[in-house]
């Protein structure tokens, strides 16, 4: 270990102190070995087991959903739909879309880095509610498993936007429990950000203002505003959804007197909100990792801090930009239309201002920085697309077309993965005081890169040309670029496989992690790795500006 | 088909889309520049991070030194710059769009109705086709559609154009077409089981081969006509005839005039309004008239509910004797 790595930028005395990381006597044991029964884990109330869970549960889904998506490319190598029935088919792509949103990227950095590292950011020994935020897991497991298991009875054939009077009169398949499995997991992401809100406003450590929280820390702040305030909507709707389902009540379905039309609002009400759950939180782990490994301040701070909570208020007012092509008035369309570009700026800000962090900086290309760039090539493709939806003539054209499966795979697997991935490998030596293998993490960084593109890209090119989403059969004309496309999945998933492996792996033979193994800063990089059960062994208090990397002298 | 004309599967890899409007050509050259400009926008990103990451690697020699003090021009300048040339593009697109909402009042007519898992379109003169849909070029065309069960959308990708058919509510859709051809036609909203193969043809022909066409299809009785049988025989005419005992309202010349409620105010009798005072004719009570007429919904089924309106909109107002707008001339 190098002395670099002991001696961190300012220390105030017995506060900044790292621990080398290794077993030593004169310290208490880490949140890990602390104690070992499973039920321990199951229930306990530590932030840092609960993030653990949430992250052993979400890669669970994680790869029931990635089965189904395979499953599906599978599909599509083969025009005429022979593969699969269309039944089947229709079932795959539903609970690829349900399990991927609802049980993947919607929890995915939130609930793991977000209760894991957040409180450790702002120098907490928990979150606000530690018996909530357990009880929020209980909730997440409880509805995903009530989905799943809808999925081994019989499935559910109405795409994950279960579009009225298709899901409450139509569909023949398993929509009620379904249903009920996503309102419940719904409660999990209120008490989450309702505990989240409370605890970056009470248990900031003393010295730690608003403007020195990390980025991410913001991120959190804003993604649960949108959890506390568009998720009750989905909630409400999705009721509604079942009400009509077994009673007839009349909502959504005009053969009862109701309005399909106002579902899509209902459920655009929230679901366009929940792109940005998924995307801001990837912002605030980008805003982590750039400074890390540029070893230089995060360039324009306070304007990053400000976008964070200007997406977060903007999306809410953007929803109806799903709904051009379904007899909108004109008005509201032209409306719609210029207030979602208007999204675009608070994205430029942070894309403009990671650049120029990287900018004379003194750059390592370790794995969290290539997943880093990764994400923001494939960020910038994903939100220059949604212009491109939000302009009305060209939506006209391509709406739920595969070039609007390709743009939002942009935006939710290149912006959310990505920066999941990049997080964690960024954090993997603090959660598990292990290293990961260097050159399989760059490895899998590529692997992904290249084949995320191979898969989504084509994607673009068969919505121009007129590709309709959720097709199991389609004319011959388009197999060529859906070859390519499938074979890309190959790539990609090869791409998520090793991280599996390798992390598994380090687990047990990973090299031991020092406390701040990429020199960076925050408050989560002064205690040990992993850290200890209530995080710090002194209460840290904070007297420095965050991101406080060294101005650069002209060196090497 | 027809066979003289190539279809689409004559392009068995389809690499550039097929125009087959001027229209569709307009929304080319909208996305074609905005991927120019969004290429203007991100290369230089692009390959600054690249440069970067090449230049400033940790170990090697580099300029670093840098001031703390930051340009808001600059910060201002980079976010502002790229957002209004941005919004140069929701103008074009909105301006095009715009276009698309107003069909010119000469357009042609043609009635769609969407169903699990198949498409109905209706000529004026009574022609209907399954799944196909034949139109001629140089003339405005206005697809009238409804669906009958589940949301589903008509997409025509060769005019670059596609709308939702609301169970429920008409929405519309015009284009005119210059290009004769082959091309295809789907349902693009997701409707269930047989969603996928909820698509067909749409094919484009010069006016010439489109009366031919239409003739060959069997020149049946017109959409009017049919309506008019059925306006008799669900007993309609028993009150809305001229002479008739019970004092309905008239009919004549009520398509596209407005009727005034008795809750106040007025409304434009359209396709919808002439569906929801058959279907529920409690709702807008009209100013002046009892209410005693019964419902006939879960009695007339959409593709009736077509009919009775093309026969209701046939009628002309007294006075204008024989002034049918154009559509229901082409028999």
């Amino acid at each position: 270990m190098s002395p670099s790595d002991l001696v961190l930028g300012r220390v105030s005395e017995g506060v900044r102190e790292p621990h080398p990381g290794r077993t030593t006597i004169d310290r208490e044991p880490d949140y890990l070995h602390d104690e070992h029964t499973l039920r321990s884990w199951l229930g306990s109330t530590d932030h840092k087991r609960i993030g653990i869970l949430y992250l052993l549960s979400i890669t669970f889904f994680f790869i029931i959903g990635a089965c189904a998506a395979g499953l599906i490319r599978l599909s599509l190598v083969v025009p005429n739909g022979q593969i699969f029935s269309n039944d089947t088919y229709n079932k795959l792509f539903t609970i690829h879309g349900v399990v991927m949103v609802w049980f993947f990227l919607i929890p995915s950095i939130p609930a793991t880095f977000g209760n894991f590292i957040m409180p450790i950011m702002i120098g907490a020994k928990d979150v606000a509610f530690p018996r909530l935020n357990r009880t929020s897991w209980y909730i997440f497991m409880t509805g995903a498993f009530f989905t799943l298991f809808t999925v081994v009875v019989g499935g559910v054939d109405t795409g994950w936007t279960f579009y009225a009077p298709f899901s409450t009169t139509f569909s023949n398949t398993w929509v009620v429990p379904a249903l009920i499995g996503v309102i419940v997991v719904g409660f999990s992401s209120i008490l989450t950000g309702l505990n989240f809100i409370v605890t970056i406003h009470t248990m900031r450590a003393p010295g730690m203002t608003w403007f020195r929280m990390p980025i991410f820390v913001w991120t959190m702040y804003a993604t649960s505003l949108i959890f506390l305030l568009a998720t009750p909507v989905i909630t409400i709707a999705l009721i509604l959804l079942v009400m009509e389902r077994a009673f007839h009540i009349g909502v959504f379905d005009p053969a009862l007197g109701g309005d399909p039309v106002l579902f899509e609002h209902l459920f655009w009400f929230y679901s366009h909100p929940a792109v940005y759950i998924m995307v801001l939180p990837g912002m605030g782990v980008i805003s982590e990792i750039v400074p890390a490994f540029a070893q230089k301040k995060l360039f324009g701070y306070r304007f990053v801090a400000y976008a964070s909570i200007g997406l977060a208020s903007l999306t809410f007012f953007v929803w109806g930009h799903h709904m051009f092509v379904n007899g909108e008035s004109e008005t509201s369309a032209v409306v719609f239309s210029v207030l979602s570009f208007a999204v675009a700026v608070p994205s430029a800000v942070k894309v403009y201002n990671w650049t120029a962090t990287i900018y004379k900086g003194s750059l390592k290309l370790d794995t969290p920085m290539l997943y880093a760039m990764g994400y923001i090539g494939l960020f910038v493709v994903g939100g220059l697309t949604g212009l491109f939806l939000a302009t009305l003539a060209v939506d006209e054209h391509v709406h739920d077309t595969y070039f609007v499966v390709a743009h939002f795979h942009y935006i939710m697997v290149g912006g959310t993965a990505l920066a999941f991935l990049g997080g964690l490998h960024y954090w993997w030596p603090k959660f598990t005081g292990r290293m990961y293998p260097e050159a399989l993490g760059r490895l899998s960084a590529f692997f992904i890169f290249i084949g995320f593109n191979t898969t989504f890209f084509p994607q673009f090119l068969l919505g121009y040309l007129g590709m309709p989403r959720r097709y199991h059969n389609y004319p011959p004309e388009f197999q060529l670029l859906n070859i390519l496309s499938s074979a890309g999945s190959v790539v990609l998933a090869l791409g998520y496989l090793f991280p599996m492996f390798y992390l598994t792996w380090s687990l047990r033979y990973g090299k031991r992690a020092p406390a701040n193994p990429w020199n960076a800063k925050g408050l989560e990089w002064t205690t040990s790795s992993p850290p200890p059960k209530h995080n710090f062994e002194t209460p840290p208090t904070v007297d420095f500006e965050p991101y406080d990397y060294i101005a650069r002298e002209d060196r090497v | 088909m027809n066979g003289q004309s190539p279809g689409p599967s004559d392009y068995p890899l389809l690499l550039w889309p097929q125009a087959a409007s001027a229209d569709a050509v307009q929304s080319d050259h909208l996305i074609w520049s905005f991927t120019l400009l969004t290429l203007v926008l991100t290369v230089p990103i692009f390959l600054s991070i690249a440069w970067f990451a090449f230049h400033f690697r940790a170990g090697k020699e580099a300029h670093r030194q840098y001031s703390d003090k930051r340009s808001r021009l600059l910060e201002v300048s980079w976010m502002l710059i790229p957002f209004l040339l941005t919004l140069g593009f929701f103008y074009w697109g909105a301006k095009l769009f715009d276009r698309h909402k107003h069909a010119p009042a000469n357009a042609l007519r043609i009635e769609a109705i969407g169903r699990q898992w198949m498409w109905k379109f209706q000529h004026p003169g009574g022609q209907a086709e399954i799944n196909d849909l034949h139109v001629p070029t140089g003339q405005p065309i206005l697809i009238n559609m409804i669906s009958q069960d589940v949301i589903h959308a008509l997409y025509l990708p060769a005019l670059r154009i596609q709308m939702e058919t609301l169970p429920g509510r008409y929405t519309q859709l015009w284009f005119k077409a210059d290009k004769p051809g082959v091309y295809r036609l789907y349902c693009s909203e997701y409707c269930g089981t047989d969603h996928s193969k909820m698509d067909g043809l749409l094919t484009i022909m010069t006016p010439t081969d489109y009366s031919n066409w239409l003739r060959r299809s069997g020149n049946s009785t017109s959409l009017a006509s049919q309506g008019k049988m059925l306006f008799s025989s669900y007993g309609c005419a028993g009150c809305h005839d001229q002479g008739s005992v019970v004092r309905a309202p008239s009919l004549a010349g009520l398509f596209g005039s407005p009727v005034p409620l008795e809750a106040g105010g007025t409304l434009i009798a359209g396709d919808g309004y002439i569906r929801d005072k058959i279907l529920y004719p409690d709702h807008n009570l009209i100013a002046g008239y009892k209410q005693v007429m019964p419902s006939f919904k879960g009695v007339v089924q959409e593709g009736d509910l077509v009919l009775l309106t093309a026969y209701i909109k046939s009628l002309p107002a007294p006075g204008a004797a024989g002034s049918t707008p154009g559509p229901e001339k082409t028999q």
